[in-house]
């Protein structure tokens, strides 16, 4: 290798906050060489975004960097003067960060916002300086540059927004670009169109990148080499290859044990016990020990240090110090296969029975506010789950699936169609009659931080359903219930008396559950419940969604844009589209032999954690349609791949291919 | 003395204000996600600084609020009670008020600021300047001794408060001492450092300055005039120091008159929108467009008009006085409450799309319940930012209403009666000053000390500020 285009050493980073400070970054060493694409990898908090903006120099003002070098091509960017880092960031170093909405001023023009860029580095003004900016905004695929150009950030999509980014951070052909989280708010489709695009450009520029991300898919698909980080530190540095290949540090080993879509179905989840540790204590030994299933007695008491085990890779772990090497094995503990199932037959009497459900929320205008429209969330979804069986519902954003569980729940009032629980007619209910049938269906959400009232304690929240809905004799009664609920999901009883605030995402998930488990219903319309969560705590509220249903014969509506969750979760799954259902049927059917364009397209945007999957290219141009005017006929011609004639003119009919999959689609008529 | 206690319809209201802030004390000790921003208020300061100096004022208001008339020499077997009401603040300020001068003094003086014919005792009549009857009555010589009398006066009490300065501080040390363990020199220089998790060192200086004001003052003030005397010869001391209760009453309890117009119409205008959302909207635009200062002037001459004509219902003037106060109050709030009122309805129309509402609402809880107990406790903060706000914006208001004559009622010593008072003396040549100006200096302190803190309130709630500095 030759010298590094960035080498960073021992780079320290603490954040002052009220207590102790926050070690974030902990002596952090790693190099990029010229045109390499470098990824660190990691779950929240474990001091990726910090490592960035230390580089940059752009750290919160409770930040310090109180120790390391950060070299650039040999020159010391901390020792800097703030005047000469100006000059450098968006020159030689550039940055794209998470959310592009944002990022960008929504008072200029994106012309004008990626001019600034050019302008501030390079000697382009007039009219050469708009040529580069077309140039700029092409090299980005922007399509229809030039009227692009002169709109305003919310004209454009997300996608959209994060290539204005990319075209900004491109100005001064910078030889290094740091992106963090570049892909995470964006929809899986659009996701794929901007990764090939970062690849590109780092390919045919020969520009370093420095990927941060907490997804192994992106960084399968993208990245050349790899830094695993764990509180603060890294503890394994490998070439990609070798390291999906097989992992070395237990940690990172656990993380891809921890991914739903490498568990086979039926299978528990290797969830890492625990939670990442608080960063403002001084560790003695290894960060990892506690969670650590294979830890040795030194790694308690002793830090472990560097091991190189070949091929470019190094781990910071004692199981390769000395003769404790293969101690590692792949063990994935094979839960009985006795799974959901072959318990239950798919024609069993449905639990849950949807038709033709339409959620539209009226556009009202003028004066008098008279109903000018209507957005068309739900437009028409039909669907059934059987008791002790579990749906998964599934798109991008804005396709309308959470309004299909509100919906449902009468959180929104739906705007026609049937609802059925347990044969009764939900939608008929009278707001008293409704009350007294709220118990059977529950619903978990997205969000752990906002599902749980921050005023109000764990045990009032848990017993808030119960007296809502006279459930339970006496208080006794209910606290004991309550007690018995809190052990079901995992969490001591002692935990009633406290507030949300001192728990973690994970722990205010599992409350979560136990709030909608406390009236026992049938059926649980889960909201993308993990979907806010890392990976490995990803994998220890699956498996417990897993037992509850095992042990309780519960029936769930699994919400998620996430395939490998669906996967691991459903036993059917329904696809939907802006408002309605493209294809249905058992999971394997539609995600092995997946019949409509837009199903195959999602699919083969997931970015697998794979680096020799070779992706089946079919990419979907633009982004999803306004629901407010959705397009004529089938919703999705415009982006189809196939769009034929007929599929301007109606939406198709339903095409049966077996006894559970059907598919709306022309092509198959 | 015998005497017996009377509230006051104002007094009533301030002491359940003060109950309910010491239940609301005691509530939050024990609950840490309650008491962490107060905790985080103790550590600013600028906020401790200006608590301090707020303590005197509500001191002084709270003494002021304590009624009492004493017992009249015994006729005729039966017990008599004095006529005249006052105040636990009057007792102790006695000597300032009972010392009266015939008219206009000014600060510190010994003689009247006007020319007067007097006789001499030779029978002759001349016009010169009269000693006044009780500032510096005691010197022999005024023209020779009064600056040296001044002097010595004001450094006994400046070494008095010294003394009660240095008292305090080992108070302090004393039980930061007990707090931490430590011996009492180290916990002293942790006090002084800055390093207590309470601002003390902050409350001591604030404390210091006020003592080292008060000390002299308060020396002086049983000899002299500090401040003048104003034209029928009240002490203007005396004024100010009454003035800050009806600047702490019309501050606190029209801020409280709006909280529950504020509260229950804001978070049922966000929480069930549609048409009862456009109604308490067209009512808070309409309420909101008519000129404030008229819709007061307005009910304060009818609440006027009222009490001159049922005097058997308002038997002395300092009730019609208190009762034309919290007139003033109420309208105040009804008028003021438009503002906290949007911003809590914009506020749950936000926390109504939570997950934690509509967790209750899939189990049906009622929305009265929802509205008590998932959305008006978590927009609290918001409430206590604008109560803290809105107050030293009312002491001014007060002010400037008692300019205008539809203030409190010319008989009850204000910040406004004050000033209106004073405006015609400040044409006179030489000008009289010292009315205005003490009353400038109180209001100036009251509304600078209720802003700083304030600062301090809504730097500890907000949210937003938080989250910017604490942020990973």
């Amino acid at each position: 290798m030759s010298a590094p285009l960035l080498s960073v050493d021992g780079l320290t980073t603490i954040i002052h906050g009220g207590g102790a400070p926050l070690r974030a970054v902990d002596g952090l060493s790693f190099s990029i060489a010229a045109g390499e694409t470098f990824a660190l990898v990691g779950e929240s908090g474990c001091g990726k975004s910090m490592t960035a903006l230390s580089i940059m120099r752009l750290l919160p003002d409770a930040g310090e960097i109180t120790g390391g070098r950060v070299e650039l091509q040999g020159e010391d960017l901390l020792a800097l003067p703030e005047s000469r880092m100006r000059d450098l960031r968006g020159h030689r170093v550039a940055m794209i960060f998470q959310e592009p909405g944002l990022s960008l001023n929504p008072v200029m023009t994106i012309g004008e916002q990626v001019a600034e860029s050019v302008r501030r580095h390079t000697a382009l003004r007039g009219a050469a300086a708009d040529a580069r900016v077309l140039e700029l905004l092409d090299a980005v695929r922007m399509p229809d540059a030039q009227r692009r150009a002169t709109e305003y950030p919310f004209q454009l999509s997300g996608g959209m927004k994060q290539r204005v980014m990319i075209a900004i951070a491109l100005a001064c052909d910078p030889a290094l670009l740091i992106a963090d989280e570049p892909t995470t708010a964006l929809d899986v489709t659009v996701q794929a169109q901007v990764l090939d695009l970062l690849r590109e450009l780092q390919q045919s520029r020969g520009m370093a990148m420095l990927l941060i991300t907490h997804d192994l898919g992106v960084v399968a698909q993208v990245a050349q080499r790899v830094a695993v980080m764990y509180a603060g530190q890294i503890v394994e540095t490998a070439p990609v290859d070798a390291f999906f290949a097989s992992p070395a540090h237990p940690y990172a080993s656990k993380l891809f044990a921890s991914l739903p879509e490498r568990a086979g179905r039926g299978h528990t989840l290797a969830a890492i016990p625990g939670s990442v540790p608080r960063l403002d204590r001084a560790f003695s030994g290894c960060r990892f020990a506690e969670r650590c299933e294979v830890a040795l007695p030194q790694c308690a008491g002793t830090l472990p240090q560097w091991h190189e085990v070949g091929q470019g890779r190094a781990v910071r772990c004692h199981l390769y110090g000395s003769d404790e090497r293969g101690a590692m094995s792949d063990e994935r503990k094979a839960e009985s296969p006795a799974s959901s199932r072959s318990s239950f037959i798919t024609h069993h009497s449905s639990l849950l029975e949807v038709s033709d459900l339409k959620v539209w929320f009226p556009v009202r205008k003028g004066l008098f506010q008279r109903t000018v429209g209507h957005v068309r969330a739900v437009d028409g979804v039909s669907l059934s789950i059987a008791p002790g069986r579990t749906l998964g519902l599934v798109g991008e954003s804005g396709c309308g699936k959470t309004t299909v569980g509100k919906g449902l729940l009468r959180l929104m009032e739906p705007t026609a169609g049937r609802v059925f629980v347990d044969g009764m007619d939900f939608l008929a209910l009278s707001r008293g009659e409704l009350r007294q049938r709220r118990r059977d269906v529950q619903i978990v959400f997205q969000d752990p931080y906002a599902s749980l009232n921050p005023r109000v304690r764990i045990g009032d929240a848990l017993e808030e359903g119960l007296l809502a809905l006279g459930i339970g004799a006496d208080a006794e009664w209910r606290q004991s219930h309550i007690d018995a609920l809190l052990e079901e999901v995992g969490l001591t009883p002692d935990v009633k008396a406290r507030y949300p605030h001192e728990f973690s995402g994970g722990q205010r998930q599992r409350i979560a559950i136990a709030r909608a488990l406390a009236v026992e219903p049938r059926l649980i319309v889960c909201d993308e419940p993990t979907s806010a969560l890392d990976v490995s705590v990803q994998a220890q509220i699956l498996n417990l969604l897993k037992r509850l249903q095992r042990e309780r014969g519960l029936s769930y509506l699994f919400i998620s844009h996430n395939m490998a969750v669906i996967e691991y979760m459903a036993d059917e799954v329904a696809v939907m589209y802006l408002g309605r259902i493209v294809e249905q049927g058992l999971v394997d059917e539609v995600l092995r032999t997946p019949r409509h364009p837009y199903t195959q397209a999602l699919l083969a945007a997931v970015p697998a954690a794979d680096p020799q999957q070779q992706r089946r290219a079919i990419r979907l141009a633009g982004d999803l349609p306004s629901p407010l005017n959705p397009p004529q006929g089938c919703h999705f011609h415009p982006r189809c791949p196939v769009a034929m004639p007929q599929c301007r003119e109606r939406f198709p009919a339903a095409k049966s291919w077996s006894s559970t999959q059907v598919a709306y689609c022309h092509r198959h008529e | 003395m015998p005497f017996r206690v009377e509230l006051l319809w104002s007094d009533l209201l301030v002491w359940l204000l003060v109950a309910g802030v010491i239940g609301l004390v005691l509530y939050t000790r024990k609950r840490p996600h309650l008491s962490a921003p107060w905790v985080r208020v103790g550590a600013s300061a600028s906020g401790m600084a200006a608590a301090t100096v707020l303590f005197f004022f509500v001191l002084t208001g709270l003494l002021d609020s304590v009624h009492y008339r004493s017992a009249l020499p015994v006729q005729g077997g039966k017990p008599a009670w004095s006529t005249e009401l006052h105040s636990l603040l009057d007792r102790a300020l006695e000597p300032l008020r009972a010392s009266r001068e015939k008219t206009y003094s000014a600060p510190l003086a010994t003689h009247l600021f006007a020319k007067e014919t007097v006789v001499l005792p030779d029978g002759r009549e001349d016009r010169l300047f009269p000693r006044l009857r009780h500032g510096g009555a005691h010197l022999a010589d005024p023209q020779a001794d009064r600056w040296a009398d001044v002097a010595a006066r004001a450094f006994r009490g400046f070494s008095l408060a010294l003394l009660l300065w240095f008292v305090a501080a080992i108070g302090v040390a004393a039980m930061t001492a007990r707090r931490t363990e430590s011996g009492i020199e180290a916990a002293w220089r942790e006090v002084w450092s800055g390093r207590t998790p309470l601002q003390w060192r902050a409350v001591l200086c604030a404390l210091g300055a006020v003592l080292v004001v008060a000390g002299p003052v308060a020396a002086l003030a049983t000899h002299y005039h500090v401040l003048g005397t104003d034209k029928v010869g009240q002490d203007v001391l005396y004024q100010a120091l009454k003035s800050v209760r009806t600047g702490l009453v019309i501050g606190t309890l029209a801020t409280l008159v709006t909280l529950p117009f504020a509260l229950v119409l804001g978070v049922m205008a966000g929480y069930f929108r549609g048409w009862i959302d456009d109604l308490i909207q067209y009512l808070y635009t309409t309420l909101s467009s008519i000129p404030g200062v008229l819709l007061i002037a307005a009910a304060v001459l009818m609440m006027q008009v009222y009490v001159e004509n049922h005097q058997e219902l308002f038997p002395s003037t300092e009730i019609r006085a208190d009762v034309r106060l919290l007139a003033l109050c109420v309208i105040l709030g009804i008028t003021s409450w438009t503002g906290l009122c949007r911003l809590l309805r914009g506020e749950v129309l936000k926390l109504r799309e939570l997950e934690y509402v509509q967790a209750a609402q899939a189990f049906g809880v009622s929305h009265w319940r929802i509205m008590m107990r998932h959305l008006t406790p978590n927009v609290m903060h918001i409430v206590m930012i604008a109560l803290v706000m809105d107050f030293s914006g009312l002491v001014l208001a007060e002010a400037v209403l008692s300019y205008i004559g539809v203030g409190v009622d010319p008989s009850m010593i204000s910040f406004g009666t004050m000033i209106n008072g004073a405006r015609l003396e400040m044409a006179r040549e030489p000008m009289v000053w010292w009315s205005l100006a003490a009353a400038f200096v109180f209001m100036l302190a009251l509304v600078l000390a209720a802003n700083l803190f304030a600062d301090a309130v809504r730097d500890a709630f907000d949210p937003r500020l938080r989250a910017a500095g604490g942020r990973a």
